[in-house]
């Protein structure tokens, strides 16, 4: 395994620009709370909200994004910026998340 | 005259739920589902008036929100008591929520505009403060069902976040 892994690391600097290499980042929301509540991401990575309440929420940034999940449903976003952002609810503000995003 | 009312609020609860300080007393599960349960219909009662006076595009989506919310936990509350096999049951506290309730929606019934607007979401911070309030000291520690207990306190923070969602409007009419 430990050689495998030395092989990938090349691999994996070389496509590091590449969109192939963006991941999807699930955050869940029961019970009106955001699971992980901080997530390390990077520009490019989605971050995919489960919401399994029969509550619609939103994910919003004040100033910036603004993704409503629909109850029992999922929503996503495409990271374009980095930065860390806070982000809550703007049903119920007191649900609130946290996103790092490296370059 | 919000203060008035919110004290009248105050008071009522207290009345409601004063001779349930001894352990004896306790609200028993089918009286905290009718409480819970009202608390709800209550809510939704006030936001329908509001979607009917108000013109504020806030007030409105507010309102709408308050409807959604509550609606979802009281028919989760329903398929709960179904499932459990508990009637709630009327109680004192639930008729005294439901009597400031009446009261209040007839005060604001003559109000209109901004005057409206100020009175409708002023008095929902009050209310959800109110329900916050019992749900976290009498239902949420009386409730002896566990699914009950944990849909309490999934309600209560669906309380606690109105609040703040009422404030942040609040904030915005000024
Ligand atoms: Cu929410």
């Amino acid at each position: 395994m430990v050689p495998k892994r030395h092989l990938w690391f090349p691999l994996a600097l070389t496509f590091i620009a590449a969109p192939v290499n963006a991941e999807t980042i699930q955050v869940t929301i029961d019970k009106l709370v955001f699971s992980p509540a901080t997530v390390e991401a990077k520009v490019g990575d989605t971050i995919e909200w489960v919401n399994k309440d029969m509550f619609a929420h939103t994910a919003t940034v004040k100033d910036g994004w603004d993704v409503m999940i629909p109850p029992k449903n999922s929503a996503s976003l495409t990271l374009k910026a980095a930065g860390a952002v806070d982000y809550f609810c703007r049903f119920h503000p007191n649900m609130k998340g946290h996103i790092a995003v490296a370059p | 005259m919000l203060t008035r009312h919110t004290a009248a609020l105050a008071a009522l609860l207290l009345l409601g739920t004063a001779p349930l300080a001894q352990a004896a007393d306790k609200p028993t599960d089918p009286q905290i589902a009718h409480i819970a349960y009202t608390a709800g219909v209550i809510d939704v009662e006030a936001a329908k008036q509001a979607l009917k006076k108000s013109k504020n595009k806030e007030v409105l989506a507010f309102a709408k929100d308050m409807v959604r919310d509550h609606e979802a936990v009281n028919k989760q509350a329903l398929d709960l008591v179904k499932k459990l096999k508990v009637t709630p049951e009327d109680n004192a506290t639930s008729k005294a929520l439901t009597k400031a309730a009446t009261e209040e929606r007839a005060k604001l019934a003559k109000l209109k505009g901004a005057a409206f607007d100020k009175a409708y979401v002023d008095n929902e911070v009050a209310y959800h403060k109110q329900v916050d309030g019992a749900l976290e000291t009498l239902l949420i520690p009386s409730a002896s069902n566990a699914e009950l207990k944990s849909l309490l306190e999934t309600g209560l923070k669906i309380f606690q976040g109105h609040e703040q969602h009422a404030e942040h409007v609040a904030s915005m009419l000024k």
